[in-house]
């Protein structure tokens, strides 16, 4: 009896908890709102596959919760997991169209049931959400019996067409401009979508590339292996070449819209990379972190704009000052925290970060400050000439400071002070018995996270040309330990990942603004499932997280091939 | 001439007064063993000398140099090195990195090949495992990689606490052996131990300590035959 119980538990669990979750997705309205964007042209919208990826997604959750064996259990909970998702809608549709549930839920119209059931009335609309449910489950745990490669393969080039169908508004325009290539934009895009010969071409062009590479790619890598020193020295080096003439390329690429949203997540990289050091190398838990970006802002507006009339110092002239205060502030929040940890640390600095604003916008400092009124006519940076004003001539600037706050942050990494930092974050007070002075590195950490915060708050303040305080909300502190989490906490390229992933995509879908923080939420949980290590993890986690994975599948992969 | 001395020492945690009018000393070349129940401040005394815990009262010296008024970190300089209970290593970090961790103080890279070198020779299961992420490691490995990363410090003074906790037989008599070793090498070795047999066979006096206070010091050998020794700490009847 018992048995039976255990067989049916993760499916119907899982799919309880999934059903609840589309419940909501849908309930707060982002399914319909999804609707009007089409990934394929009249064919399936942004909605529709927003379902459709939930119920897989559930059901190979399911699956894998099951157990990884050969037996049909786990196939059989995915159906069930996803199926009962389903039931969900279909229970929704079932009341929505008995009662009128409008009064309380905005969002439970009937265009959103027309839409759950593709239009079909009675008894055959509830039917069809059962099938899709079901259909999800079936789809789920194909993937879940494929082959490792196989299931990747298929799963990357779905979402490459997905991600195609989505970022239409930045492929197009990007393909247009590239002359007589124009004509491969026109036949995969319509103006809403993708085309259907578009979308199936991506999918076979990326299942063909990934096969080759899971194929090749050890020869390829292997063969790198073997090359003189002298060779591989000159690939490195080329490669190195062409990422810098498209980091250099790129806004006029990209044309003006795009480039003004590389540069809020070059901002956010800046930011991140500081925070990174702060959270991801030294461990501690810093969520005031916007106000040394605050400050970074401030002091540059005070010593430039002619508003306030203090000084006017160029862009150049003030930005030392910018930082020098910024990393004077850090050690000044990190000497009242130094004994704090965890959680205390997290709310101390919380606190300091509302000081900060509060101050800001305060009527007693109103006259250096401006008050609510913020402070403007921040004048543009230039050199010898060359004025940034532009976004795509922000750009530049921008890209120099990640350049170098990168650069910074690895030779940092490899040095004894983040040694240092290592080992404070694995544990205090062995740290401490090993010889490791914990004031100084903890003072360390905050000034130099401080540091490039307050490099990213005056190239911003110079970038709007001026101040407000209420772009220094606690939100921000927020997204930015978000974006390090999903990237992977400690991982250089994962605050960059994690920054275009949480402020790139948002900007890039801005019509779907509202769902942001939800997005986020949901982004944040899926992660914790799927890929804990973040994104792009420090190598060290990934190892030690997915050690059991590696060895699982490394073994019975040699004797299938042979 | 005492290398490490511990006079009079009273050391609170907040109003918990864990160590009432503690004195020692341990000579070069020395190992010393306390002895005494859970709780009875054994840990806590350990922690005054590598500077952990700040006595309220009394002074810990090495070799005349009074420590008290020094941080953690700089008494590690002075070559007083601490094998915390529980062992506590880097558990994200691979075994390589724990060591490198323990050379922390040391900046001559000649001398921290030397000492790796010396801590595989001692322990050649660190050597196999040098890349495994430490946390992986079964305990008794665990215990060897703590105590191999104090060694990368050069200790002067080596402050053990509890090595045997948690082994099998066969590894706490491996652990035994490498503390005689170390011995014979010259160092000064303060042991803190539940297991008072062991404890007392390879060291040369010992401490008996109960709720805070030094209640017993003797040589080992008529510590051994001391009856309440035998009764409260080597299960004798
Ligand atoms: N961080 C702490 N905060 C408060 N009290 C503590 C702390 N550490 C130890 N104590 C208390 O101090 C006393 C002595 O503890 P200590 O750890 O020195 O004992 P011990 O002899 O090492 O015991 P064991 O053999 O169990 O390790 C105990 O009563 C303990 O509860
Ligand atoms: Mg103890």
């Amino acid at each position: 009896m018992t048995q039976t119980r255990s067989l049916w538990e993760h499916g119907v669990k899982t799919g309880i908890i999934g059903g609840v979750a589309v419940l909501v997705i849908a309930l707060v309205g982002m399914v319909e709102s999804f609707h009007r964007r089409d990934i394929i042209a009249e064919v399936i919208t942004m909605g529709q596959v927003l379902l459709l990826i939930g119920g897989v997604f559930i059901g190979y959750i399911a699956a894998k919760r099951t157990g990884s064996d050969e037996s049909l259990a786990p196939g059989l909970n995915a159906v069930i997991g996803s199926s009962v998702t389903g039931g969900f809608l279909a229970f929704l549709v079932i009341v929505g169209r008995l009662i009128n549930l409008r009064a309380v839920l905005v969002n439970a119209s009937p265009m959103l049931y027309k839409l759950l059931t593709l239009g079909h009335k009675g008894v055959a609309g509830i039917f069809i959400i059962l099938l899709i449910g079901m259909g999800c489950g079936v789809f789920a745990a194909a993937l879940f019996y494929l082959p490792r490669l196989t299931r990747r393969v298929i799963i990357l080039s779905l979402s490459s067409m997905i991600i195609a169908g989505v970022l239409q508004d930045l492929i197009r325009p990007v393909i247009a401009a590239w002359g007589p290539v124009a004509v491969v934009s026109e036949w995969l895009f319509t103006g809403n979508g993708l085309t259907v010969s578009g979308s199936i071409s991506i999918v076979i062009l990326i299942a063909v590339v990934m096969t080759a590479w899971a194929l090749k790619g050890q020869d390829i890598k292997s063969g790198y292996g073997n090359l003189s020193g002298g060779s591989q020295r000159g690939i490195k080096i080329s490669a190195f070449f062409m990422l810098a003439v498209v980091l250099l390329a790129l806004p006029h690429i990209l044309g003006l819209f795009l480039s003004e949203v590389l540069t809020i997540v070059g901002l956010y990289v800046l930011l991140g990379l500081g925070l990174n050091i702060v959270v991801g190398y030294a461990g501690m838990l810093d969520l005031g972190y916007v106000a040394f970006f605050a400050i970074g802002s401030y002091v540059t507006a005070v010593l430039t704009s002619p508003e306030l009339g203090f000084f006017s110092l160029t862009f150049w002239q003030a930005l030392p000052f910018a930082v020098v205060l910024g990393i004077f502030f850090g050690v000044l929040l990190g000497i009242p925290v130094l004994k704090m940890r965890g959680d205390y640390l997290a709310i101390a600095t919380l606190g300091f970060g509302e000081i900060i604003r509060i101050l800001v916008l305060s009527d007693f400092l109103r006259p250096w400050l401006g008050g609510a009124q913020g402070a403007g006519k921040i004048p543009k940076a230039a050199i010898m000439g060359y004025q940034f004003i532009t976004p795509q001539q922000i750009y530049y600037l921008i890209l120099a400071g990640c350049i170098l706050v990168v650069f910074i942050s690895l030779r940092l990494k490899g040095s004894r002070l983040g040694r240092a930092w290592m080992a404070m974050r694995e544990d205090e007070d062995v740290a401490q018995a090993m010889g490791i002075n914990l004031v100084a590195t903890k003072l360390l950490a905050f000034a130099t996270g401080a540091g490039f915060s307050a490099l990213s708050g005056a190239i911003f303040a110079s970038k709007l040309g001026s101040v407000y305080p209420h772009s220094f909300n606690v939100i921000i502190s927020i997204n930015i330990l978000c974006l390090i989490i999903v990237g992977g906490m400690g991982s250089i390229p994962g605050v960059i990942v994690g920054a275009a992933a949480l402020v790139g995509l948002p900007e890039l879908l801005r019509e779907f603004a509202e769902y942001r923080l939800l997005v986020y939420g949901a982004a944040l949980v899926a992660m914790m499932i799927l890929r804990p290590e973040g994104l792009w993890p420090e190598v060290r986690h990934k190892m030690e997280l997915h050690a059991e994975e590696e060895n699982n599948i490394g073994e019975p992969e040699p004797s299938t091939a042979t | 001439m005492a290398m490490l001395e511990v006079e009079n020492v009273h050391a609170y945690y907040g109003k918990i007064h864990a160590l009432k009018d503690i004195s020692l000393n341990i000579d070069k070349g020395e190992i010393v063993t306390l002895i005494g129940a859970n709780g009875a401040g054994k840990s806590s005394t350990l922690k005054t000398m590598s500077g952990l815990l700040r006595p309220r009262q009394g002074s810990v010296r090495l070799e005349g140099e009074d420590l008290t008024a020094l941080r953690a970190h700089e008494i590690v300089t002075r070559g007083v090195i601490q094998v915390p209970e529980g062992r506590r290593i880097f558990g994200q970090l691979t075994v390589m990195e724990n060591l490198d961790m323990g050379a922390f103080t040391c900046r001559d890279k000649q001398q921290i090949k030397t000492n790796i070198d010396k801590v595989f020779i001692l322990f050649p299961r660190l050597q196999e495992r040098r890349r495994q992420v430490a946390g992986t490691l079964s305990g008794g490995e665990q215990q060897m990689l703590a105590m191999g990363r104090a060694l990368m410090a050069n200790p002067q003074v080596l402050l053990l606490d509890e090595p045997s906790m948690g082994l099998a037989p066969v590894l706490v008599d491996s652990i035994f052996d490498t503390i005689r070793r170390l011995h014979k090498e010259g160092t000064t070795i303060l042991l803190v131990e539940q297991n008072a047999r062991m404890a007392l066979q390879v060291a040369s006096r010992g401490y008996v300590i109960q709720t805070g206070v030094v209640v017993l010091s003797d040589s080992a050998e008529n510590l051994q035959k001391n009856e309440m020794v035998r009764k409260a700490y080597m299960g004798e009847n």
